[in-house]
C-alpha cells in the first residue's frame, strides 16, 4: 500500500473536480442566472457564478486555478451582458486568487468560515466592480447603493451554503 | 531570475490576466462610440461564441417551458375561457366605437399632416419574437431574443409590445439578438411629454428606473401625464407610449433640472414576446387604412342612425302632441265616421295645405248665435222685421249620447226669444 507524506495544508486538504464537473457546474451557474431572472424577475439579485467561483477556489486551494476559474467564468458571464468584456472577470479573477489564497490559511469546511468569506466577497465583488466602473472606464454616472449590496451579499450568502454543501459531493480528494 | 518567476508565480499570473483583460476593456473603451451601440467586430465575436455556447440551451429550456406552460395553459386549463370570450368581444365592440370616434379625427390628422408635407414614419413591418434569456445581471438589462439577423433584424431597431417600447437591438447574431432595454443606464430615447408636448431624453439608471433629468421645473409638468416617443432619435417611431410621470423632484445631482421617474408603459420584467420593427412608411400601412376607413364608415353609420333616431323620436313626440289635442279637443272627432282613422295620412297630392278642417259637432241647444240660424245677408231686406222662427236646423244626434239624453233635444228644442217691440203675431201656443 502506497503511503504519502503530507508537508502542509494545502498538499492534505487539496480537492480537484472531474473535467465534466468542472466544465459543467460553471456553464450551468451561468445559464441558470440568465434564465432565472426572466420568469422570476427578482433572481437578478442572485450572483450563482460568483458563488461558483468561490467554491472552486477555495476547494482547490491553487491561487492561479482559482485566478484562471475567475477570469473564464467572469468573462463568460460579461460576454453576455451589454457591458465591456473583462469587469467581472478583472473582478472575478481577484476573488478567485484571493479565496483560493485563503483556502490555504484556514479551514473552509467550516460553516462559519463559508458565511463570512461568501460574505466578504460579495462585498468585494461590488467595490472592484464600481472600481473599474469608475476608475478604468470612466463612468462618472456608476453608482452602488451599498444597503442593497449589503442584501445583496446576504441573501447571496444563504442560497451560497446549501449549493456549498451540494458541491461538495463533487470532491475528488486526490 | 529564475527562483524570481517560481517564488511569485501566482501574483504573475494574476497580474498578467487583470493586464490582459485591462487592455481589452481599453480596447473596448476606445472607439468614440454612443452609450449602447454595438460593440465592434472583435467584441462582437467574443460575444457572439459565448452567446452561441450558452442560448442553446436557454431555447432548450425556454422550449420545455413553452410547451409545458402553453400545454396547461390551452387543453387544460380552460376554466372562465368563455367569460373571457364574452369580456373580449364586449371590449372588441367597445374599441370599434371608440375607434369610430377617432378615426374621423385621424383622417383629418392624415389630411392637414399631408397638406403640410409632414414627415410620418408609421410601423409597416415587425418580426415577432420571443424573449429566451436575460444576461443576468442587474447591472446590464438585456435580454436576448429567438431571431436575429437570418430573420431581417439589424442593430439599432426597436423593440415594442403592444403596450409600449422595450428597447432597441444591441447586438445581432444570426440567430440571436441582443435587446437592450429602456432601464439600461446605458440606454436612451427621446421623448415628448403627451399633455404640454415639451419634449425631452429619457434615460435609464442602475437601479432600473426609466428617468427624465434634462428639463427644468415646469408647473404644467404633473404626475400621471403620459410620456411617447418623439421620434427624434430616429430608433423608436413617433407616438409609441413609454411611460406615465410617476413623480417629479429636484434633481440633487444636477440643478436646477428636475428628476421626472417615469413608470414604464411596458412591463420590462414580465416580458414573453417583443415586437422588433423592422420597417417603417411615411403613410399608413394598407391594414391600418382599413381599419380607419372602417372606423370612418362606423362613424357615419352612427351619425345616420342618430340622425334616423332623432328624427323617429320627433315625429313621435308630434304625433304625441297631436293626440294629446285631439283628445283634448272634441271637434278634432267626425261623429258622422267615427271610424276613420285621423291619424291615417292623406294620400300624396290630395291633402289639404293646412291639414282636414273639423266639423263642428251639433249644437246641443240651438240659438240665435248657432251658425246657421242666422238667414244669409242675401235673403235679408232692410227694414223687415228680423223673422221669428228661423231655419230650422236638423243637428243629427251626436254619436256619444244616449237615446234618452238624446231625446229632450231633439223633442224640446230651445227656441229663440222674440225681441220685446216685434209687431209680428205670436203662435198661441194654447191653440
Amino acid at each position: 500500500m502506497a503511503t504519502r507524506s503530507y508537508t502542509s495544508r494545502r498538499e492534505l486538504e487539496q480537492h480537484s473536480f472531474s473535467p465534466a464537473v468542472a466544465i459543467l457546474v460553471p456553464l450551468a451557474a451561468i445559464l441558470l442566472q440568465a434564465l432565472l431572472p426572466r420568469p422570476f424577475p427578482r433572481l437578478a439579485i442572485l450572483d450563482l457564478p460568483l458563488i461558483i467561483t468561490v467554491f472552486f477556489a477555495v476547494s482547490r486551494r491553487n491561487p492561479v486555478a482559482g485566478c484562471l476559474t475567475g477570469a473564464a467564468i467572469g468573462l463568460l458571464q460579461d460576454a453576455l451582458t451589454g457591458r465591456p468584456i473583462g469587469v467581472n472577470g478583472m473582478a472575478k479573477s481577484v476573488i478567485g486568487y484571493i479565496a483560493a489564497s485563503i483556502g490555504v490559511q484556514v479551514d473552509v469546511e467550516n460553516l462559519t468560515t463559508r458565511i463570512f468569506i461568501n460574505f466578504g466577497f460579495f462585498l468585494l465583488n461590488s467595490f472592484l466592480i464600481f472600481l473599474i466602473n469608475r476608475r478604468l472606464l470612466g463612468n462618472a454616472d456608476f453608482h452602488i447603493l451599498w444597503l442593497h449590496e449589503l442584501i445583496r451579499a446576504a441573501i447571496n450568502t444563504a442560497v451560497a451554503l446549501p449549493i456549498f454543501f451540494l458541491l461538495d459531493n463533487t470532491k475528488r480528494r486526490e | 531570475m529564475e527562483s524570481f518567476f517560481t517564488r511569485f508565480k501566482n501574483v504573475l499570473v494574476l497580474v498578467a490576466i487583470l493586464l490582459a483583460q485591462t487592455i481589452g476593456l481599453a480596447v473596448q473603451v476606445r472607439r468614440p462610440v454612443e452609450p449602447g451601440a454595438p460593440d465592434g467586430s472583435n467584441v462582437t465575436l467574443i460575444r457572439y461564441w459565448a452567446v452561441s455556447a450558452v442560448t442553446p440551451l436557454e431555447r432548450f429550456f425556454h422550449g420545455l417551458g413553452y410547451i409545458v406552460r402553453h400545454g396547461w395553459s390551452n387543453y387544460v386549463d380552460l376554466r372562465h375561457t368563455r367569460q373571457q370570450n364574452h369580456d373580449l368581444q364586449e371590449q372588441i365592440a367597445r374599441l370599434r366605437l371608440e375607434q369610430a370616434a377617432l378615426s374621423e379625427d385621424a383622417i383629418q390628422g392624415h389630411r392637414l399632416q399631408a397638406l403640410l408635407d409632414f414627415q410620418q414614419h408609421y410601423v409597416a413591418a415587425t418580426v415577432a419574437a420571443q424573449v429566451i434569456g436575460t444576461s443576468g445581471s442587474d447591472l446590464s438589462r438585456v435580454l436576448y431574443i429567438d431571431k436575429g439577423s437570418k430573420d431581417g433584424l439589424k442593430p439599432d431597431q426597436a423593440v415594442i409590445t403592444p403596450d409600449g417600447i422595450i428597447g432597441k437591438l444591441r447586438d445581432v447574431f444570426p440567430h440571436t439578438s441582443q435587446v437592450l432595454l429602456i432601464n439600461d443606464q446605458t440606454s436612451g430615447a427621446g421623448v415628448v411629454l403627451a399633455t404640454t408636448r415639451i419634449r425631452a431624453i429619457l434615460r435609464g439608471s442602475i437601479t432600473g428606473q426609466i428617468l427624465i433629468n434634462n428639463l427644468t421645473p415646469d408647473s404644467r409638468i404633473k404626475p400621471g401625464e403620459q410620456v411617447l416617443s418623439s421620434g427624434g432619435d430616429q430608433v423608436y417611431p413617433r407616438g409609441l407610449p413609454v411611460g406615465t410621470i410617476e413623480s417629479i423632484a429636484p434633481d440633487p445631482n444636477n440643478q436646477p433640472y428636475t428628476l421626472i421617474k417615469l413608470r414604464p408603459a411596458a412591463n420590462l420584467n414580465q416580458l414573453e414576446e417583443v415586437l422588433v420593427i423592422t420597417g417603417t412608411q411615411p403613410t399608413l400601412p394598407v391594414q391600418a387604412q382599413h381599419d380607419l376607413a372602417a372606423g370612418a364608415a362606423t362613424a357615419e353609420a352612427q351619425a345616420a342612425a342618430k340622425q334616423l333616431a332623432d328624427q323617429q323620436a320627433a315625429e313621435a313626440a308630434a304625433r304625441s302632441a297631436a293626440q294629446i289635442v285631439a283628445d283634448r279637443l272634441p271637434s278634432l272627432h267626425d261623429p258622422d265616421h267615427p271610424d276613420t282613422n285621423d291619424a291615417a295620412p292623406a294620400a300624396p297630392g290630395t291633402a289639404a295645405p293646412g291639414g282636414v278642417v273639423p266639423k263642428p259637432l251639433p249644437t246641443l241647444h240651438p240659438d240665435r248665435y248657432t251658425p246657421g240660424i242666422t238667414p244669409p245677408a242675401a235673403d235679408l231686406k232692410p227694414g223687415a222685421p228680423e223673422s221669428p222662427n228661423p231655419t230650422t236646423v236638423t243637428n243629427p244626434p251626436p254619436a256619444t249620447q244616449s237615446p234618452t239624453a238624446q231625446q229632450p233635444a231633439a223633442t224640446k228644442p230651445r227656441k229663440p226669444q222674440p225681441p220685446p217691440d216685434s209687431t209680428q203675431p205670436q203662435p198661441n201656443p194654447n191653440n
